[in-house]
């Protein structure tokens, strides 16, 4: 059943889709339309919907009902993650399934409302304290937002792991169609959830050991799931030439973008590769290598000033890596990024 | 032989989460915490609740809570126990949901979600144990330090001037309109503790019949950090902590409240498509939009409030509907409220890449700004559409096809200015073909439920399509 919905709402429509149990929140620009989209549906549902105090209030909110074993998200822009940060790290350490969706907005600071990808380093690389990572989910269109949206559910609850999506105002604000179907989700059993039966009376959730070995063994379980993880979750989406003169890569909406200059391209016989990674924790590091050929010359594309290209980079050691980004909430325009790939392309024929 | 005094059934009998001597607790002797905790342990184990009942620990000397309660028990960050148990006690309806915290964490740290709680009258009890000191950090100040009072971080005393008055919590939170119980008590010596046990039950009574918020402020003694004897520690709570800090029932509307039932409901897929109003699709899949090209790139431009994102929106809907790949994507920022709204929509066969309109292959222009702004950018084989209405002069340097449409008048004629928008959409789609006019006479009897508002739209529509015709 299709819909025409903007990406904001359909995370939440993924969510409902989920079973997602209860939504707190707080308002930002521009992110708002998900706490709009979820007091709309959520309350007449009969589920939880709350708009906290303060976004810090509404990640707590969202640790106590994780606790208690319901599937729970939130939603927020930068300045509002950065708030959530600590959270979010309480979240990880105590293990804790819920879903986080990250507006991406033009910062630091205050910044504008316009699109950026700069919250990559806050989102991707922690932000929070301590030694965790959370998985994190790039969807690239408002049909995929909405998939993802179901899918994180799954992945939280399978890793006992706070999940992010990461769209930015492009994509959250944009609108497509998004085809609804029920669809088979997998629920955790959550025998360690705090309840009111007597079963529970023992089940303790924190992210506290005060033994330093016992702190240890704790960190090294997470990071054994964090390997796993790596090794089963991590994906990309592969578009253009088999044997590319070029790869092109980015995510999100710049990802979609150079499906575009992937297209250009290719029209001028220039055998062009999109890589576009849907999961940039774990990073797709494999997909880069087998991808991209000793000699090839990589374009990658943010709307930062230089933050996902770092983990391209960590991918392909040794590789020449150009980077490009736009910033400030500008989108390259098409033929920008085709010149770009096109002066790359001569900058290599020259080296 | 009766056993006439036992610890309470709701701990556990030895402290096996505690690292060591497992027999005691890990609060300093002649501390409050330990006897608070065993007047909750008794009034939990009486009442029956111990299996309902969750505990929200703190950070602070309330931290390890969890070593001693056999029940549920979850810890929260430094000050944030308030909202953990929000999110506990949305998720758990039937729970007697505790948060446990101390006067840092409570009134300084957390105070904003403390407040929060308390005015959406969460199903909760809180017990805030105010022993005027941060004690698990190491003695420092805290919003409840008395005046004169001396800390690790007031070594000569608390100064009005630069650390300002002790914060009375309870007397606050009574302000507010939804607490059910705010009391102060204290656990220093027996008369105090026989009021407490009192105000204890009756708040896990409330809890049980779900009556809303309970606030317990607990005057408790911390003779490491005063640098007192016990005794005298307990002695100084009567004869000067209790002078800042009065005794008493602050608020009790425990008989005229009733239970507040808040749902948290697991639901079918159905009764989710109804919320969102789905209807199912046309079995027919195929595109049915015959297009000038693969992709059709648009740009509608003009004043905010002139239905710029809703033209836009209703060409998305309309090509979607058939079948199309569609995208629509609005303009940012400052530009929303009454200057040069703007939104980008694509029509394509296959999937779209760039949402945004860079060279647009109709442009959509309703006053003069959109025109000068978006107008060089067309190419020389699309479409400009302005509204001459409101535009008297054309830029020189336009590569399209130009196209004067009085949108405004037009839509004036039909009965009112704000159908301008749907009058320019009979004129796009007459020239594009994307669209008959029965197909938008149909979309817009969808779209417009109230007949008269329907009728101007109807002439609207009409009259752009005939003014496409005519050019």
């Amino acid at each position: 059943m299709k819909k025409l919905v903007k990406g904001n709402e359909a995370v939440v429509i993924g969510a409902l889709v989920a079973g997602c149990d209860a939504y707190y929140g707080y308002p930002i620009t521009p992110a708002s339309e998900i706490a709009h989209a979820a007091s709309e549906y959520f309350l007449p549902l009969g589920k939880v919907f709350v708009q906290a105090e303060c976004e810090v209030g509404a990640i707590n909110m969202v640790f106590g009902s994780a606790s208690s074993g319901q599937r729970v998200m939130t939603a927020s822009s930068g300045p509002g993650i950065s708030l959530k940060m600590e959270g979010i790290s309480y979240l990880a350490g105590a293990q804790l399934p819920c879903v986080i969706v990250d507006v991406q907005r033009v910062g630091p600071g205050l910044g504008n409302i316009g699109p950026e990808q700069s919250d990559y380093f806050q989102v991707v690389k922690g932000g929070g304290h301590g030694d965790y990572r959370a998985i994190v989910l790039a969807p690239a269109s408002v049909e995929e937002t909405y998939r993802m949206s179901i899918e994180a559910f799954d992945l939280a609850d399978k890793w006992r792991s706070p999940v992010f999506i990461l769209t930015d105002a492009t994509l959250g604000q944009m609108m497509e169609p998004i085809d609804i179907r029920e669809v088979e989700t997998h629920r955790s059993e959550k025998p360690w959830a705090l309840d009111t039966r007597a079963e529970s009376n023992d089940n303790l959730v924190t992210s506290i050991y005060l033994d330093f070995d016992d702190m240890e063994a704790h960190i090294n379980r997470l990071h054994s799931k964090y390997q796993q993880i790596t090794d089963e979750e991590a994906r990309a989406e592969i578009y253009g030439a088999d044997v590319p003169d070029i790869v092109l890569t980015g995510y999100g909406i710049t990802g979609r973008m150079l499906r575009s200059v992937a297209d250009k391209l290719n029209e001028c016989g220039i055998d062009a590769t999109l890589i576009r990674p849907q999961t940039l924790w774990p990073f797709p590091s494999k997909t880069y290598q087998e991808i991209v050929k000793p000699g090839i010359p990589v374009l990658s594309v943010e709307l930062s000033r230089g933050q996902f290209v770092e983990d391209v980079r960590l991918a392909l050691p040794g590789h020449k890596v150009k980077h490009y980004g736009r910033v400030g909430g500008n989108l390259p325009e098409l033929g920008e990024l085709v010149e770009q790939a096109e002066m790359l392309l001569q900058e290599a024929r020259n080296d | 032989m009766t056993k006439v005094y036992q610890k309470s059934p709701a701990f556990f009998d030895t402290f096996e989460r505690k690292p060591s001597m497992q027999k005691t607790t890990h609060y300093c002797p002649g501390c409050g915490h330990g006897t608070l905790n065993k007047i909750i342990a008794d009034q939990i184990a009486e009442l029956g609740l111990q299996d309902q009942t969750i505990f929200v620990g703190p950070v602070g000397c309330g931290v390890f809570i969890y070593y001693y309660f056999e029940s549920a028990s979850v810890s929260a960050a430094h000050g944030r126990a308030s909202a953990v148990a929000t999110g506990v006690s949305r998720a758990n309806p039937d729970s007697i949901t505790i948060s446990y915290q101390g006067d840092g964490d409570l009134a300084a740290i957390g105070t904003s979600n403390a407040i929060h709680a308390a005015n959406r009258g969460e199903n909760m009890i809180v017990f805030f144990v105010n022993n005027n000191i941060y004690g698990m950090t190491g003695g420092q100040l805290a919003p409840t330090t008395l005046i004169d009072q001396t800390s690790a971080t007031s070594p000569t005393g608390r100064s009005i001037k630069n650390d300002g008055y002790p914060l009375r919590m309870a007397e606050m939170i009574a302000g507010l309109e939804a607490p059910t119980l705010v009391a102060r008590v204290g656990v220093n010596n027996p008369r105090n503790i026989r009021q407490a046990v009192k105000v204890i039950k009756r708040g896990l009574e409330i809890q049980r019949d779900k009556k809303g918020y309970v606030f317990i402020e607990v005057l408790s003694q911390c003779p490491t950090n005063w640098r007192k004897e016990p005794k005298e520690a307990c002695e100084w709570i009567d004869e000067v902590v209790c002078k800042q800090y009065p005794f008493g029932v602050f608020k009790d509307l425990a008989e005229e409240r009733g239970a507040v039932e808040r749902p948290c409901k697991r639901v079918e897929f159905d009764a989710i498509a109804d919320q969102l109003g789905l209807t199912a699709d046309d079995e027919d899949a195929s595109q049915k939009i015959e297009m000038l090209q693969d992709e059709l790139r648009f740009k509608f431009a003009g004043f905010g409030g002139q239905g710029i994102l809703s033209l836009g929106m209703m060409m998305a809907q309309m090509s979607m509907e058939r079948n199309m790949e569609v995208t629509w994507l609005p303009s940012y920022g400052t530009e929303m409220r009454g200057g040069v709204a703007n939104c980008s929509v694509v029509v394509g066969k296959k999937a779209i890449g760039s949402p945004a309109v860079d060279n647009p292959n109709v442009l959509v222009a309703l006053n003069r700004p959109s025109l000068d702004k978006f107008g060089p950018m067309v190419p020389g084989d699309g479409l400009i559409i302005y509204n001459s209405s409101l535009i008297d002069q054309v830029p020189d340097d336009l590569q399209g096809k130009v196209y004067a449409l009085p949108a405004t008048d037009l839509a004036s004629e039909a009965g009112t200015v704000k159908a301008a928008n749907v009058v320019v959409l009979g004129f796009v789609a007459q020239k594009t073909g994307m669209f008959g006019l029965a197909d938008l006479e149909a979309f817009l009897a969808d779209t417009f439920k109230k007949p008269s508002l329907l009728e101007v739209n109807l002439k609207a529509v009409k009259a752009g399509w005939d003014a496409a015709e005519e050019t």
